[in-house]
């Protein structure tokens, strides 16, 4: 598979302060890869090197075979960019955002007519195409600037943080979007804090602390190399906590303790707490849960990914 | 090949499709800014031109001043200061709302079009704009029979020149703005305001005393009222003058501009 976007030791600094750090990664056509990482590790930093409106301070940056820094328009005229922060045009009607957006890619209203009426059936938003965008819920407005991101047929669809922001219910419906579109062979780059989001969507995902790559590879991979199969989270009490750690430590395979609860890596959480119970020891609270990219990322960084 | 066609078309007409969406928001305003296109002039000929008028005429007697009525001598420099608050509106508020509130030119360059284009964009469609105040300006002067000359509709372009003086060097000021939009109320009260009183709006620069005549020579206002002057009533003024005048306006306008592109180029991938 060819490789629409491929980095190599690709660095950006801001006076002193190293906010990429020669990082390496490809993403291969029709494939959905995330950025997952807390706030402030530089994801959105690299998609705007990417999207070709940040330049970068050193290594290489190839998008669709091509130099961000030379071929800024020719790129951008293959990208669809949803950024982290809705930036429509808040007086124009729905329908109007998308007309415009197609106009900047130089797109007849031949084509835009029966395109937006296609992305506003996507987006869900045909009854609210007359409908000025600043009277818009948050998630139709999400909706919106990914539909606008669609207008122009992208190679790439570039999602900074989709749903950050909104509520439980918008962001499944987001997802359920999103998900359609990675059915369809779109080329999908995502960044996330959100575990559940990039188990969801990404095939392949990098998960990056402080401006670093800590690993690379499918969620299911990387739950299966980083932890074990189940955790088991026991509450003492948040003084109580930091007394039994030493006592449970032996019974698992690895140990973290967190402000208010004590997460055991095991691949059987249920015999685990059977044993622990036996053994005398009567936890406020107990949880026996399937581990997730949170468990990786605590793993790797020893901190948790939404602080 | 048909998004490589479209590439080329971006390429090369950018900022129009800046203008359009320009354009459209503009629209959403249409009956405010008619409304105050033909509210204004007449206000201001109604309280300065008639009330302050008929005292300066009563005093003058026939010669009025610089040879007219009052209404005569005051018309241009109304018509080009109404073309320079009519560009300063419509580059400042797209340009903080593109910059800060909506964040909407950030949209726009993650599209084909460059840094360059959107500035030129909501210039030339402030411009536009600009150019409806001031033709129904221009007919209203013409009606209050303000306009005595055959070269007076040259005015409306002379007028639109200190416009687009004015207008470019706010569009590069106002693409700095990062804090908060006192900056707008700063600018109107410390500079426009003071260029609209000390231009040679209301009586000739020539009478002000001398140390407060520079204020004029630097304000676009000054240099488009004096070629207004010239073209609306034949004000008496040389030919080394009227370079003087439109090179001034022209290369202020070139001058703002050059530097918004490179700013706005700048801003945008910060």
């Amino acid at each position: 598979m060819t490789s629409l976007i491929s980095a190599r030791s690709l660095t950006k600094t801001y006076g002193d302060f190293v906010a990429v750090d020669q990082i390496n990664f490809e993403v291969r056509k029709g494939e959905s890869f995330g950025l997952l990482g807390p706030n402030g590790a530089g994801k959105s930093t690299i998609m705007r090197m990417i999207g070709a409106t940040l330049q970068r301070s050193s290594g290489e940056l190839a998008v669709l075979g091509k130099d961000p820094e030379k071929f800024g328009p020719q790129i951008r005229a293959h990208l669809g960019v949803v950024p982290q922060q809705d930036n429509l045009d808040s007086e124009l009607t729905v329908r109007e955002n998308l007309y415009i957006y197609g106009r900047y890619f130089g797109l007849s209203k031949k084509f835009l007519t029966p395109k937006i009426q296609e992305l506003l059936e996507f987006a869900q938003l045909e009854e609210k195409r007359d409908v000025k965008v600043e009277a818009l819920s948050g998630g139709m407005k999400r909706r919106l600037t990914i539909a606008r991101a669609l207008v122009s047929e992208p190679e790439i669809l570039m999602l900074d943080e989709p749903t950050t922001g909104l509520d439980p219910q918008a962001r499944h419906i987001l997802w359920d979007r999103l998900f359609r579109l990675k059915e369809l062979g779109v080329t999908l780059l995502l960044t996330t804090h959100f575990m559940d989001e990039a188990e969801q969507l990404c095939q392949r995902l990098i998960v990056m602390d402080k401006g670093k790559i800590m690993a690379e590879d499918s969620p299911a991979e990387l739950i299966r190399k980083y932890v074990t199969k189940e955790v088991l989270e026991l509450r003492f009490g948040s003084d109580k906590n930091s007394q039994y750690v030493d006592q449970l430590r032996q019974k698992c395979d690895r140990i973290e303790q967190l402000p208010d609860r004590i997460l055991l890596y095991t691949n059987d959480g249920e015999t685990l707490l059977t044993e622990i119970v036996g053994s005398g020891l009567h936890p406020i609270t107990s949880l026996v849960r399937r581990s997730s990219l949170e468990d990786v990322f605590l793993r790797l960084t020893g901190r948790s990914l939404i602080e | 090949m048909k998004v490589k066609e479209a590439q080329r078309e971006v390429s090369r007409f950018g900022a129009l499709y800046i203008v359009e969406a320009r354009f459209r928001n503009m629209f959403k305003w249409r009956s405010a800014i008619i409304t105050a296109a033909i509210l204004n002039p007449v206000l201001y000929l109604l309280s300065v031109g008639v009330g302050i008028g008929s005292l300066v005429n009563a005093k003058q007697g026939a010669g009025g001043v610089d040879g007219v009525q009052y209404l005569t001598f005051l018309a241009p420099a109304l018509l080009a200061s109404a073309a320079i608050q009519g560009a300063i509106d419509e580059v400042t508020f797209p340009t903080l709302q593109g910059f800060k509130w909506a964040k909407n030119f950030f949209a726009m360059n993650s599209t084909p079009i460059t840094g360059n284009q959107i500035a030129l964009g909501v210039y030339i469609a402030a411009l536009g704009r600009t150019f409806v105040t001031v033709v129904i300006y221009w007919l209203i002067l013409l009606i209050a029979g303000a306009l005595p000359t055959g070269t007076a509709w040259l005015a409306m372009f002379v007028a639109m020149l200190a416009g687009g003086a004015f207008g470019s060097i706010m569009l590069y000021l106002t693409s700095k703005v990062e804090k908060e939009d006192f900056f707008l109320t700063a600018i109107g009260r410390l500079i426009i305001m003071p260029l609209f009183l000390f231009s040679g709006t209301f009586y000739p620069l020539s009478s002000m005393p001398l140390i407060l005549q520079p204020i004029g020579w630097i304000s676009p206002l000054w240099h488009a009222t004096e070629l207004g002057r010239y073209l609306t009533y034949g004000h008496s003024i040389s030919g080394l003058m009227i370079g003087v005048h439109f090179i001034f306006l022209t290369s202020l306008l070139a001058l703002g501009l050059k530097l918004a592109f490179r700013n706005f180029t700048k801003r945008l991938s910060k």
